[in-house]
């Protein structure tokens, strides 16, 4: 196995490197709650802190969903439509039947957006259409059904069960349900992106596809399968999303896809494929709460918001991209010698 | 997608594949000509009002600064990459361009000074992808944030109006004795010269090899990242030319103006026939798909369908463009391994989808039932 030996020595170098930016990451962030909190004293407290996790929870989902997918070479901007089409069926059944019990309704939610994450992965795989192209037609498609569907009317607080409104914000083990889930998914995340063979493959497909599929890796099945995981994960969030606002809009979460692909490439997920790791999304995601909470607390206006968000996004990718030189500068100059 | 793979997959099959390649292009442009006329026909049909010339006038206009910046995309997609920044730019140029005449600086000066800006912004997106070798993806999403977020920086809730008619007339007026719109002449003007850009000179050429195979180009001594920065440049340019047309055609400038419009191009171009992985597509064919898109959003609001719900029919054409032409390769290259499976696959997403349009309708039903009660 003397061929391997390059291999692993290059991808322990790239880890290495993967590390570093998580310490980096966790090092602005740092930097950043200094800076907010000796601006605004209401940002270091325990109820605040408690108030980014909850609205960072359903971005760390998707971003990590998005991320796998990076991972695999692939993109799905089709996950706020996915989203916002899930929360506001399960809205109108909660509306047409209010004593569902709760948890019918997360698996219908599942359901949902599992079938609307198949259809992706279908057009993708077996339609062979580029994911960029086959999701931008499905975030169309799913928007336009979410009008469709509710003939452009909302459902409002007053048409949803009390019961289904604690979803989100009862607490359990002292911290809300949302937050909870998204750890619980996460955690997932993390064991099958680690440990799990099925996980494994999607970084082997996504380094090189070639070699993945030369290797037995049913490539196909890896693609379609990530694709699913993204639609059930967003038809969670979907009736998480419900839960929380305590309504389904027409325009639900319009525009969020590109604040979790934000996430995930902050987060060291690269757009090459195969680089990625489940705590870089989610300090992508922390950072990007932190940023959108800092900003309401401090004087500085709400519209320098987005500005930030883009400047931070174009500073990842230029440190990125940089530090990668680098190491392929320093690797060639090696073998040189 | 990388560079490499693709690379090496067109160096392959380049020569080979020339002349059915060409015929396979042609005939797009024809199906797209065959769907515009079947779109007229059902509508002229469905519509008494669909075949009035100031009608078709009138709503032509909506659709030229999609246009705009449609035929820099096409240049961009044609090289492999894609441009998510231009409804941004749009809207940070306009904005500052409503922020100076807000301010009392001459209108024109003002248009001038947008138009320097959309440059600029072209440019820092065209440097960066090609300093340092990232996706043009990658880049244009934070640009795409970037340069919104300037725009409500710059505006934040208030709005530019005002503008003097001298200016409007841009966006909403007409040639004298026509119902022509100037923005029409605009644009067609503009679809002229990158036509001819793309089609009769050797830059259009490299812009094409680039696409199939970029380090073949490399090698040739063109210099890829000058080409780049040119491409986006350029793009930046006519997104705030597009800024300027929109601007004027409301008479008012807001932070969101043009918001999410850079999909609407982008569907536009690949629906053109215009492939996504570069190489491949023709500046008439984005134009025809850019009127077919039209005529369809025209066509539907006369029957009074809503503008979200016109454009599953667009997401659909979008989908249905790239994977028509790969049916064949679908059901006749893999028959042989995946036949059966193929087909029980297709059986088990056809149960599930039929479920999922059931629930769709059922929930809807009882709701709007309940609603009626």
């Amino acid at each position: 196995m003397t061929t391997d030996h390059p291999a692993t020595s290059k991808r322990s170098l790239f880890s290495f490197f993967a590390q570093y930016r998580e310490l980096a990451l966790i090092g602005f962030i740092l930097l950043l709650i200094v800076i907010i909190s000796l601006q605004s004293p209401g940002f270091l407290t325990f109820d605040n802190f408690q108030d980014i996790l909850l609205n960072i929870s359903i971005l760390a989902m998707i971003a990590l969903a998005q991320g796998m997918i990076i991972i695999t070479r692939g993109i799905d901007l089709s996950v706020a439509s996915t989203l916002a089409l899930v929360a506001m069926m399960v809205s109108f059944v909660l509306k047409a039947y209010p004593e569902t019990p709760v948890i019918l309704i997360v698996l219908l939610g599942i359901g949902l957006g599992s079938v609307l994450g198949s259809v992706n992965g279908l057009i993708i795989t077996v339609g062979k259409v580029p994911p960029i192209i086959a999701t931008l037609g499905t975030l169309s498609i799913y928007r336009g059904l979410v009008f469709f569907y509710s003939n452009g009317d909302w459902v409002n607080p007053i048409d949803l069960p009390s019961g289904f409104k604690q979803l989100a914000k009862g607490m359990s083990l002292g911290l809300p349900n949302l937050v909870v889930v998204a750890i619980i998914v996460a955690v997932i995340a993390y064991v099958f992106l680690n440990h799990i063979q099925a996980g494994r493959d999607i970084y082997a497909l996504g380094t090189n596809p070639e070699a993945a599929k030369i290797s037995g890796i049913r490539t196909q099945q890896v693609t379609f399968m990530v694709y699913v995981i993204s639609g059930i994960i967003c038809g969670l969030a979907g009736v998480m999303w419900a839960s929380r606002y305590e309504a389904a809009q027409t325009n639900t979460a319009l525009g969020f896809e590109l604040q979790t692909v934000a996430a995930a490439v902050i987060g060291g997920v690269s757009m090459l494929g195969g680089i990625g790791t489940v705590p870089g999304v989610l300090l992508g995601a922390l950072l990007l709460g932190i940023i959108q909470n800092g900003l309401t607390l401090s004087s500085i206006s709400q519209f320098w918001q987005l500005a930030v968000q883009g400047f931070l996004i174009l500073l990842a990718v230029i440190s990125d991209a940089t530090i990668q030189r680098r190491i392929k500068t320093t690797m060639t100059r090696g073998f040189a010698k | 997608m990388t560079t490499s793979e693709k690379s090496a997959s067109a160096f392959i099959s380049l020569a080979p594949l020339r002349r059915p390649f060409l015929s396979k292009f042609l005939r797009w442009e024809w199906f797209l000509v065959a769907l515009i006329a079947l779109v007229v026909i059902v509508n002229s049909r469905l519509s008494p009002y669909f075949l009035d010339v100031q009608n078709l006038f009138r709503a032509s206009s909506d659709f030229m600064e999609m246009g705009l910046m449609m035929l820099p995309m096409v240049l961009i997609i044609l090289t492999g990459n894609v441009d998510l920044a231009v409804a941004s730019t749009l809207g940070m140029t306009a904005s500052f361009m409503g922020l100076l005449f807000n301010n009392g600086l001459n209108i024109w000066l003002a248009a001038g000074a947008a138009l320097l800006l959309g440059v600029a912004a072209g440019f820092l997106n065209g440097y960066l992808i090609s300093r340092l070798k990232v996706p043009a993806l990658v880049i244009t999403l934070g640009t795409y944030a970037f340069y919104r977020g300037m725009a409500y920086v710059m505006l934040g809730d208030q709005a530019a109006r005002g503008y003097p008619a001298s200016f409007t007339y841009i966006g909403q007026g007409t040639i004298p004795g026509t119902p022509i719109p100037f923005s029409m002449v605009l644009f067609l003007v503009m679809a002229v010269i990158f036509g001819l850009v793309l089609h009769k000179t050797a830059f259009g050429r490299y812009l094409y090899a680039i696409g199939n195979n970029q380090e073949a180009v490399i090698y040739s001594g063109i210099s890829v990242p000058r080409v780049k920065v040119i491409i986006f440049l350029v793009s930046g340019l006519m997104s705030s030319l597009a800024g300027l047309v929109l601007a004027a055609r409301f008479g008012s400038t807001r932070p969101d103006i043009g918001g999410g419009l850079e999909l609407a191009v982008i569907t536009a171009t690949v629906l053109g026939g215009v492939d996504i992985n570069g190489g491949k597509g023709s500046m008439i064919g984005a134009v025809l798909a850019l009127l077919l898109v039209g005529l369809m959003r025209f066509g539907m609001g006369l029957m009074n369908i809503q503008g979200q719900v016109q454009s599953i029919a667009i997401g659909l054409m979008l989908i249905l463009s790239i994977l028509l032409p790969n049916l064949p390769q679908i059901f006749g290259d893999q028959r042989s391994r995946w036949n059966r499976r193929t087909l029980m696959l297709l059986a088990v997403a056809a149960i599930v989808v039929i479920a999922f349009v059931w629930f769709f309708s059922w929930s809807r039903a009882t709701v709007f039932a309940l609603q009626g009660a």
